[in-house]
């Protein structure tokens, strides 16, 4: 009988692609692995080659995924670009959602008060001063903000902070802060506005139709209108 | 089954003992029994404002620990027939001397024998805030127009929307003066109750004769025709469920100097 290869290898323009079965025990499958690496290895010349591993709907361990990495490197000339896979853990999943999905609250927070989302914040209601409002994405506040507001808190310089009105004791995009002017602004100025952060790493305030422009990407609105 | 109320600001010195006495007298005023709770423990001055002291034999921490029966603690107001008890804070103990659930079934008993308990809390939000909540099922915030003792009053006012067992508080606004706050150097009524998102309680002038009556022992809900105390008054009216408007505040100039110079200035 013909056994049914468990490592199929495909070369592309960027590299090869190496496909393990789902199939197969773990085993079976690093032992075919290091097999086919070997034979594939004495034929290559001595260039730098990047492999895609993709492992079907096999789950891999991170411990798993760095064995498979570890087999592949020691073949001197091969580097591991990335690991796919088409399964998730339900706690990877969950994260992935929390930190893609917008979550909205209706409160005022209030002086001494934190608010942390892991994605979107909506705020509807105000941040008073002496209050945080904190998200990992982008922050959206149909109220006053008078207090702190820190958007990308995980490190994502493309959050903005919005508000319909902006009067903030301080803007934090990912690790930038800015603060309020030390001179009093005129009241009325500061309606409907937005911050980001530029190319230079300075955070700018500007009218909220800005965004259009400068992160189109907010919007995911699927198709046309 | 009476009610409890906790007169609260965060800030200190921004008027809650005056509050305290002077709700609880307007409210036996209307003939409701009321006692006056003084959980500053340490730092005790209901008794001063109330002019009650010299009267005091035992106090709060004595009937927690069960040296002594609820009754003889209370010291009842001799201006009123038995409707005014003060219940004093201990002196000579701290905070700590007390827990929160003591404080709580305290309270639970005084709301058998009174109408209206008024627990007058101390400033902070540590262990004398926590005694002084824990038995309130309603809550005033007292704060002046400064800008220090609104922040400080929007922190406790998110304190408060953390305890379940208390209704969504009502706001006092003190020490107002009309003529800064027409100026727009402190900010204004709307302002405060707009940033703080409450229902206004009321509004109570800075007035000198507060001090004085303070100062004297008596509190000034007593005297008929003070604007402090007509504010302190309308109040406990509103605590009753009475709808009272607003008083104006604004400071009459109807000499016939001013009276002459606004005729000018009109056309």
């Amino acid at each position: 009988m013909n056994k049914r290869q468990n490592v199929t290898m495909k070369g592309t323009k960027d590299g090869i692609t190496l496909h393990l079965d789902d199939a197969c025990s773990y085993e079976e499958l690093k032992k075919e692995l290091n097999h086919k690496l070997i034979e594939s290895s004495k034929s290559q010349e001595d260039k730098l080659i990047s492999v895609l591993v993709h492992t079907g709907n096999r789950y891999l361990t991170s411990s798993q995924e760095e064995e498979i990495k570890e087999l592949i490197r020691q073949k001197k000339n091969l580097v591991v670009e990335s690991v796919l896979s088409n399964v998730l853990t339900k706690d990877e999943a969950e994260k992935q959602k929390q930190a893609n999905e917008i979550v909205s609250i209706t409160k005022i927070v209030r002086s001494g008060q934190v608010i942390e989302v892991p994605g979107d914040l909506l705020l509807i209601g105000d941040v008073n001063p002496g209050g945080t409002v904190r998200a990992g994405g982008n922050i959206f506040i149909m109220g006053e903000l008078k207090g702190i507001a820190h958007a990308g808190y995980y490190g994502n310089q493309e959050a903005v902070i919005s508000a319909s009105i902006m009067k903030p004791t301080q803007l934090r995009i990912c690790d930038s802060i800015t603060r309020a002017p030390d001179e009093k602004q005129d009241e009325n100025s500061r309606e409907m506005e937005c911050a980001y952060m530029n190319e230079e790493q300075q955070i700018i305030i500007d009218r909220l139709q800005v965004l259009v422009h400068v992160r189109p990407n907010i919007s995911n609105l699927q198709g046309g209108f | 089954m009476g009610e409890a109320i906790v007169i609260t600001s965060g800030k200190g010195g921004v008027g809650k003992t005056t509050t305290s006495a002077n709700i609880g007298t307007a409210l036996a005023l209307q003939g409701k029994r009321v006692c006056l709770v003084d959980t500053d423990i340490g730092l005790r001055n209901l008794d001063v404002v109330m002019g009650l002291e010299n009267r005091i034999i035992y106090d709060l921490v004595d009937v927690v620990k069960g040296r002594c029966k609820m009754q003889q603690a209370l010291v009842k107001d001799k201006r009123f027939d038995d409707l005014l008890y003060l219940l004093p804070a201990a002196q000579t103990s701290d905070k700590n001397a007390v827990d929160p659930e003591e404080m709580k079934i305290l309270i639970d008993d005084l709301k058998q024998d009174f109408d209206y308990i008024i627990i007058d809390c101390p400033a902070g939000i540590e262990q004398g805030y926590r005694n002084a909540v824990s038995g309130a099922t309603k809550a005033i915030v007292v704060t002046t127009p400064e800008a220090t003792a609104v922040r400080d009053a929007d922190r406790i006012i998110g304190l408060l929307e953390q305890e379940d067992h208390i209704e969504r508080p009502r706001l006092v606004i003190n020490r107002i003066r009309p003529q800064l706050m027409k100026n727009r150097d402190t900010m204004d009524i709307d302002d405060i109750t707009r940033h703080l998102d409450l229902e206004l309680l009321g509004i109570v002038a800075d007035d000198d004769q507060v001090i004085r009556a303070t100062n004297q022992g008596e509190p000034i809900a007593m005297d008929p025709n003070n604007i402090a105390s007509i504010a302190y008054r309308n109040i406990a009216r509103r605590i009753l469920g009475e709808s009272v408007p607003l008083q104006q505040l604004q400071e009459e100039n109807t000499g016939v100097f001013t009276k002459i110079k606004n005729f000018f200035k009109v056309k």
